[in-house]
């Protein structure tokens, strides 16, 4: 199958040259950072871990969304999910293989990574999330190929599959509550010592996840005769606005809670975040942008008259991934090391290498998403004509 | 973490529990007042830094610090704090215990340089983290130790350090200008991608030796031993003086002890009630 995706348009190669050459450009600066060592990013003895381990985590999120429409279709056997499962699935794949790929440069000896294997320890939460991501790709992986097979064939999908999809839901809010474990269990970090960590994390993957998913569809009818189907896109829409609910329900709960308890070391980290500490204020108009985001997706998306329409909805769904990026692919990792355990505030902010090894890792991610999705719309023969030529 | 389990085991009389609900009631089952001697045999090593001797002598702690730093090739880069590695180094003494908040201390220590190194915990978060095991608390003396060979360098146990005592190394700590021209004989260095960390000198307990902070101290400033040995000069100072360790409240139980007043002292120049006033409320 996977030839499909080696023909197309001119329009599809150009397309695939771009993402080559920002790939190419982030591979060159890892091979650079590989050699130098880590000092070419901006983290530091205090903020030990920064932007990588922070698209990381906005990942996982964007990975375990895929059960918001697995979970619909195989479990209540809704049916208008049918043809967004797919793209779905292979929105977690790429989702996954870009997770790994920012623990991958955020790790000083990249060389040593099978030590995490060759020496298991089920007390490291490091270890369990590699155990999950890693079993959630092959998840992935064994049902969108087979189910995509049988689809080829014209068959239903072997039925011993079955299991293997209702095991992967489980498995879907596991890797996003064990990424939140990782984060949630120190002592160290006030900040993230939160029981609602993981809630949230998931509550937030609910909401961009899918959001991601509605404007993967969109585009996908625009390419193609491929419809996921408007009932589909209302449900995923329903799903979205409950989700960014539920996750700004959470997020004020952290707040009345360090706020009202005033105590220094809760508090602290949210000043940084939304005041600034010391003059040190790096994040705090990227917070108010994601927060004001966030208030104007659940205007529009609450609102049914806004979130049936197609242009409001496509605006809803990108303050939703754009707000929720900002909270956990900057904000959540970065307050945590600020102040630090001394209690001295510090800076970070990533580097120019930093970001372009991220971009390429996006891109690698695109490129992988665009691969699968071509192969799915060429299986089932509904790549416009217009696009080939 | 091995005994902290085991503890937790005994109360709960489960032997099957799910990791988070395992790591959560252990660290409530070690919340003790006092100091538990491990379950394993020997010894419990540990140290003391007597802040009112090295209120005495100012030039003191650089000593301390080259003495470390240069036995264990550690790198320096200068002022570049972003890439800064250290075993031993000192803050001001209320920044060493933020969360205390002395507002009113007594003069010879407002501001005092004060030596901060690993805490050698005995129920050390980093070693929890790790996901390879390279690093672990030794079971024989408790020293939290390091495997440099091992370590992948996801940082984690500098994440979950509560004491900021871990340094990863940024760049090549062998382009550090302080260790050009090493002689090959000394400490081995490390190389660029691995965490490292105080020790309490390994390699010089192995040959029966003090670390050599302590061996640096010509006054009996630092003060190092085994928690376990009722004869030891540790257990002598820590029944005699008041000392507080970093963060206690965290259930870390750090394993370096700071002596900040003597009572015997107190009682020398205080009337009786005033002594009892400074006992129960604590305000020293």
């Amino acid at each position: 199958m996977l030839e499909k995706a080696l023909s197309g348009s001119k329009y599809y190669w150009s397309w695939i040259f771009g993402l080559l050459v920002v790939i190419a450009v982030g591979v060159a600066c890892w091979f650079w950072q590989y050699t130098v060592g880590l000092t070419i990013t901006g983290l530091s003895r205090d903020v030990v871990w920064g932007f990588y381990i922070a698209q990381f985590t906005f990942l996982v999120g964007v990975a375990a969304s895929a059960v918001m429409v697995v979970l619909p279709y195989y479990l209540h056997n809704f049916k208008a999910f049918g043809k967004m499962t797919i793209l779905g699935e292979f929105l977690a794949i790429s989702a996954v293989i870009m997770c790994m790929l920012f623990i991958f440069v955020d790790m000083g000896m990249p060389n040593r990574i099978l030590n995490v294997f060759l020496y298991p320890t089920p007390h490291s939460m490091m270890f369990w999330d590699t155990v999950a991501l890693g079993g959630y790709l092959v998840l992935n992986i064994i049902i969108s190929h087979f189910t995509l097979a049988a689809e080829r064939r014209e068959e239903p999908p072997p039925r011993w599959l079955k299991p293997v999809i209702l095991l992967s839901i489980p498995w879907a809010v596991s890797i996003h509550t064990v990424t939140a474990f990782l984060y949630a269990g120190l002592a160290a970090r006030p900040f993230w010592l939160t029981a609602i960590l993981a809630p949230r994390f998931l509550a937030s993957a609910f909401a961009a996840g899918p959001a991601l998913l509605i404007l993967l569809a969109f585009f996908v009818r625009r390419i193609s005769s491929f419809d996921a189907g408007q009932q589909a896109i209302d449900t995923l829409a329903k799903i979205v606005t409950y989700a960014m609910t539920i996750n700004v329900f959470f997020v004020l709960m952290e707040v009345f809670t360090a706020v009202y308890s005033d105590i220094p070391e809760h508090l602290t980290h949210f000043q940084f975040l939304f005041t600034g500490i010391e003059g040190e204020s790096t994040l705090v108009p990227w917070m108010w942008t994601s927060s004001l985001l966030a208030i104007v997706a659940l205007v529009v998306l609450i609102n049914p008259k806004t979130r049936g329409n197609h242009s409001w909805l496509l605006f809803g769904c990108v303050a939703v991934v754009a707000s929720l990026w900002i909270d956990k692919g900057l904000g959540m990792v970065i307050a945590g090391f600020v102040p630090n355990t001394l209690g001295q505030v510090v800076h970070y902010s990533p580097t120019a290498p930093e970001l372009l090894i991220s971009l390429s890792i996006y891109a690698i991610g695109l490129l992988v998403i665009t691969g699968l999705y071509k192969i799915a719309l060429e299986v089932r023969g509904q790549l416009r004509k217009a696009t080939t030529n | 973490m091995t005994e902290s389990r085991r503890g937790f085991l005994k109360l709960a009389g489960l032997s099957a529990v799910a990791v988070a609900g395992s790591a959560a009631v252990s660290a409530k089952a070690t919340r003790s007042e006092g100091h538990e001697p491990p379950a394993t045999t020997g010894k419990r090593l540990a140290l003391v830094v007597d802040l009112r001797k090295f209120a005495k002598d100012d030039a003191l702690f650089a000593a301390v610090v080259e003495a470390c730093h240069k036995a264990h090739s550690v790198p320096d880069f200068g002022d570049d704090a972003k890439n800064e590695v250290k075993w031993i180094w000192t803050e001001p003494f209320e920044t060493a215990f933020h969360s205390e908040e002395f507002h009113y201390i007594r003069e010879d220590l407002k501001g005092k340089p004060t030596l901060l190194l690993c805490n050698h915990c005995d129920n050390p978060p980093c070693t929890r983290v790790c996901p390879t095991q390279a690093t672990w608390k030794r079971a024989e003396d408790g020293v939290v130790m390091m495997d440099w060979h091992r370590c992948i360098g996801c940082r984690y146990c500098v994440v979950a350090c509560p004491y900021g005592s871990r340094s990863f190394n940024w760049k090549d700590p062998r382009k550090a200008a302080n260790l050009a021209g090493l002689d090959p004989k000394a400490f081995p260095t490390r190389m660029r991608g691995v965490v490292e960390k105080c020790t309490f000198c390994d390699e010089r307990l192995a040959r029966g030796e003090e670390p050599a902070c302590v061996a640096a101290c010509p006054n009996g400033e630092m003060a190092f031993g085994d928690l376990n040995d009722p004869a030891s000069e540790v257990r002598r100072l820590l029944t005699e003086h008041l000392a507080i360790r970093r963060r206690p409240g965290l259930g870390t139980q750090p394993e370096v002890y700071y002596i900040v007043e003597d009572p015997r002292s107190l009682m020398e120049v205080a009337p009786a009630a005033e002594v009892f006033e400074v006992e129960e409320g604590g305000h020293a």
